[in-house]
């Protein structure tokens, strides 16, 4: 191959590069490995990563039962292997795939237009409010305080830099925003309210009336869904301008946080203003049904600094999963599951509840409830996890005036036996404060922010 | 018409309608187990917010929903049925090693708030890739939050803008070469940036002498590219760095084309000040159809303070840990950690080459680049006779004659059993054919490419309606966007 392109060595290749910059060594990374030892290292620290323990985490990121079709359909190398579906004729595969999401996702949330997908749930609900900025021409934002605080967190992001005023709207003795301060801080500049339902507590927000004030101030309610599994059995907010859903719960691995899924779906009036990759339907020459990437009039490789987002790869590998998953429950089965889910936390609340106390009570849950002991969280988790279970979350990290409060999550997989296991332990920690507290679990306070 | 090449043949697949067209009531491919609690009334539970009907929601069953989708993957081009000559992409093999070790229980099943303790692991493997990462780029720290190129783009540009906080002014513009990726504007306006274009010279790089004429106190930072999208390393890259030095600015890599310098160079060494990698890209992680990628990005000292929260430190005990106390950080630009997942592909593609594969990889795709270039030189029009790294650009200048365009050519490519390359970018080249082959492609495969590319400007010449109305190959042909544009359809109704 050198003679054909004549030249007489790799190094002359490479001479473009001023001689001064050229590495003259090894890289220090470690030496060649075979696909054994490979294998090997990895599942050595998948062993170091909490193989075999049962857990109550949610918050934001479910473990849900993946059929295994899903990774069988995946690995098929047409899907794995393929590039971004720029190529329409030799993409059909991808392409109605992405339409049958979009359409699924549609139906799920009630909304008109759904995207290809977002990087995730948190990056999702930024776009969305940077999406009701642009539509409103309005320049500021209010966010409940019961929105995932890593959300708000990405929010304060990406709206650093755009002029972006944040006001967060507290949540009342019921875990769901205040709508008395929410009325009172919406102002005519407000360009949308930002909530989460099943927000950060697990609790179901009324989104039909903070629609209605969000609309009689002219701004547009944008909700973000975390858990996605709760649209089987949860009336969607149908009155949202915008859903900025995280579908990490619909077939996709917990994966130490990544990657997921994040889907935007709106109205269709809105569409031109919705980032991200959009796939529709259309006919060839010959008239026979098709589909295309379309509105990429919207995108940077077409509009550069006009773009209504920097958004360029998605998630299609993801939402492929997330399409399969949706694909199997189908109709009646999503139902069923969310059901389970349901029944599950309707127990552990129950019983916790016989110890401990369970905030928000008084409100409609999905799959997490708040937990609040007398004792450190950290302290009562620390015991838990000697069972081989993880507990829930402790909120103090987040939520300082929540105090020794923790959000548990059950789902289809948790089972009596670890709620029993761990409803013990919390029992146990009741009625003997005194003798546990003399412990300390200082390390595991240092894992939340 | 005869059939055109020697690697494709047609062959028979299945038509397969939408799912929702399969659909009817009681089909199921799911099966809950036996609840182990009390069951309960959703309405008592829920209210008013209880959700009644799932719409058109499908019913099908497991065969059907194999079947479904395999038919489906059937219709698709991949790098696994042959070579994908995507410019830019660097769509190279993606090793199933990579997929293996990615499900293995405790990393598929890890959650991201389970205690460090018993997430000494994922720690690890974020620790790990980051110091692989920062070695092979020769920078000092490293983020591998970002979700994707882009994504990283905007995590790199916000580092900049607090960097110049620091010093007491934000600077107001970015300074974009006319080559450049779209995302670099799209992100630079994101950061509140103006974007000010950056000409490129006769060989095709940055134009030295307009660079020092438009640096002054208000430019932020530099987005190069390099090599650039030309496949042009910039040979002045010195200078350039010293132009931004001088003045205060930055000097911003957008490390897609990463894959024509590891193990050869390290942009740490040549005056960059911070990049993003795309480990979809460099570090073999699959495309996916559009996705997963990841954008971590590497910085120097100078930025280190500014790094998205939490980052990885190791503690006095020798465990890791998450230290989220950073008071000059620009905070999160993703919930959690990253795309682990992609962590642990990029990290297994390291361990499988070591330095000297990493080495290896990297003049392979320079050599099979090269190798094309010379397969096509003078067939095609080469606007910029600078030597080429990793990809090389052509135009369509001499068969635009005859009304053949870039994406004609591409078109037609599909015939003989390639992925397009590349088209119409980069846009300081008219009609530009980017070709880039990667290391992962034999040498008889590369033969076939050119001699497919030779067929094609042939045709060009003697029957260009062939050329004009490709493919003739697919399942659908050229596929009607503007009406798909003018009148969307974005979903399947009843």
């Amino acid at each position: 191959m050198l003679k054909a392109i004549g030249a007489r060595s790799i190094a002359d290749l490479f001479s473009p590069i001023p001689a001064e910059y050229r590495l003259g060594r090894d890289l220090k990374v470690p030496r060649q490995m075979a696909e054994s030892e490979i294998v090997d290292w990895f599942r050595e620290r998948s062993r170091e990563n909490g193989d075999g323990y049962a857990s109550f985490l949610g918050a934001g990121a479910y473990f849900h039962y993946r059929p295994v079709i899903i990774d069988s359909l995946i690995s098929r190398g047409e899907f794995l292997t393929a590039y971004t579906p720029y190529q329409a004729e030799i993409s059909q595969g991808t392409l109605q795939a992405i339409f049958e999401f979009q359409t699924m996702i549609c139906e799920l949330t009630g909304m008109e237009v759904a995207n290809a997908s977002m990087y995730d749930g948190s990056t999702g609900a930024a776009e969305a409010v940077m999406m009701a900025v642009r539509l409103t021409g309005r320049h500021s934002v209010l966010v409940a305080r019961s929105v995932h605080p890593e959300y708000r967190e990405v929010l304060a992001t990406y709206a650093h830099h755009q002029g972006l005023p944040i006001a967060e709207v507290p949540f009342g003795k019921d875990g769901r925003i205040d709508v008395k301060a929410l009325e009172n801080s919406i102002t005519p500049d407000t360009a949308c309210v930002l909530i989460q339902s099943p927000n950060f507590f697990g609790t179901i927000e009324d989104a039909e009336a903070i629609a209605e004030i969000a609309h009689k101030n002219g701004a547009m309610l944008a909700v973000s869904i975390a858990e996605a599994v709760s649209l089987g059995i949860v009336e969607p907010p149908r009155k949202a301008d915008i859903i900025a859903m995280e579908a990490q719960s619909f077939g996709v691995p917990l994966g130490f946080g990544g990657p997921y899924c994040g889907v935007i779906a709106t109205k269709e009036k809105y569409v031109r203003q919705m980032p991200g990759r959009l796939t529709g339907q259309t006919v060839d020459s010959n008239g026979k049904r098709g589909f295309v990437l379309t509105l990429a009039t919207r995108e940077q490789h077409i509009r550069r600094e006009k773009a209504t987002s920097n958004i360029c790869t998605n998630q299609a590998l993801v939402a492929l999963m997330v399409n399969i998953f949706m694909t199997i429950y189908g109709k009646v089965g999503l139902r069923e599951l969310a059901k389970q889910n349901l029944a599950k936390t309707a127990y552990a609340a129950g019983q916790f509840g016989k110890h401990a106390s369970i905030l928000f009570d008084s409100s409609p849950r999905f799959n997490e409830f708040v937990l609040e002991t007398s004792e450190d969280p950290y302290a009562i988790n620390g015991r838990v996890l000697g069972h081989k279970i993880v507990g829930g979350l402790p909120l103090k990290k987040f939520y300082p005036e929540l105090g020794n409060a923790s959000l548990w999550c059950c789902t289809e997989l948790t089972t009596r036996s670890a709620i029993d296991t761990a409803v013990g332990v919390v029992a146990e920690s009741e009625n003997s404060i005194r003798v546990d507290q003399g412990e300390s679990f200082e390390e595991e306070s240092e894992v939340m922010p | 018409m005869k059939h055109p090449s020697l690697k494709s043949r047609l062959q028979v697949n299945q038509n397969e309608g939408l799912i929702f067209e399969k659909s009817s009531p009681g089909k199921a491919a799911w099966k809950l187990p036996p609840l182990d609690v009390p069951d309960v009334d959703p309405a008592k539970l829920l209210g008013a917010s209880e959700r009644k009907d799932l719409g058109n929601m499908p019913e099908v069953s497991e065969i059907e929903i194999i079947r479904h989708f395999t038919r489906l993957s059937t219709w698709n081009y991949a790098i696994d049925l042959g070579m994908y000559p995507l410019g830019s992409c660097t769509m190279k093999y993606n090793p199933r090693v990579n997929e293996v070790v990615s499900r293995l229980e405790g990393l598929a099943n890890g959650h991201p708030y389970q205690p460090e303790r018993i997430s000494q692991g994922a720690l690890r493997i974020i620790k790990t890739l980051s110091e692989c990462l920062n070695e092979i780029t020769g920078m000092d720290a490293i983020t591998l939050q970002p979700a994707a190129g882009a994504h990283g783009e905007l995590t790199g540009l916000l580092m900049v803008r607090a960097y110049h906080e620091s010093k007491g002014a934000a600077r107001k513009k970015v300074l974009i070469p006319d080559s450049a990726h779209g995302t670099n504007p799209a992100t630079a306006a994101m950061v509140g940036y103006a974007v000010e274009n950056l000409k490129s010279n006769s060989r095709g790089m940055v134009d030295v002498e307009a660079l020092s004429a438009q640096m002054n106190e208000d430019v932020a930072c530099l987005m190069l590219t390099n090599p650039n999208t030309l496949g042009v390393f910039e040979q002045e890259i010195h200078k350039i760095a010293d132009i931004l030095h001088a003045k205060g600015g930055l000097l911003y890599m957008d490390g897609a084309n990463m894959n024509a310098l590891v193990g050869k160079v390290r942009p740490g060494d040549f005056g960059v000040d911070v990049m993003h990698l795309n480990l979809h890209k460099t570090f073999s992680t699959p495309h996916g159809g559009g996705g997963p990628g990841s954008g971590p990005v590497a910085i120097k000292k100078i930025l280190e303070p500014f790094l998205p929260k939490p980052v990885v430190v190791t503690k006095p005990d020798g465990t890791l840990a998450f230290d989220y106390d950073r008071p000059q950080s620009v905070g999160r630009v993703r919930a959690y950690y990253g795309n682990f997942g992609m962590f642990v592909r990029a990290l297994a593609y390291t361990f499988a080459n070591g330095p000297d594969g990493l080495r290896q990889t990297t003049e392979d795709a320079v050599l099979n680049a090269n190798y094309v270039r010379k397969g096509l030189e003078g067939v095609f029009d080469l606007p910029y006779d600078t030597p080429s790294m990793h990809e090389v650009v052509f135009s369509d200048k001499i068969q635009a004659r005859k009304g053949a365009k870039t994406m004609d050519l591409a078109k037609r490519l599909i015939d003989y059993g390639f992925h397009p390359y590349t088209t119409a970018f980069p846009l300081i080249v008219p009609g530009a054919l980017m070709i880039e082959p990667t290391e992962s492609e034999s040498k008889e495969e590369l033969d076939l490419f050119v001699e497919a590319m030779k067929s094609i400007a042939a045709e060009v010449e003697e029957e260009p309606e062939t050329v004009l109305s490709a493919p003739h190959s697919t399942r659908v042909s050229r596929l009607d966007e503007t009406t798909a544009a003018r009148k969307p359809v974005l979903r399947w109704k009843p």
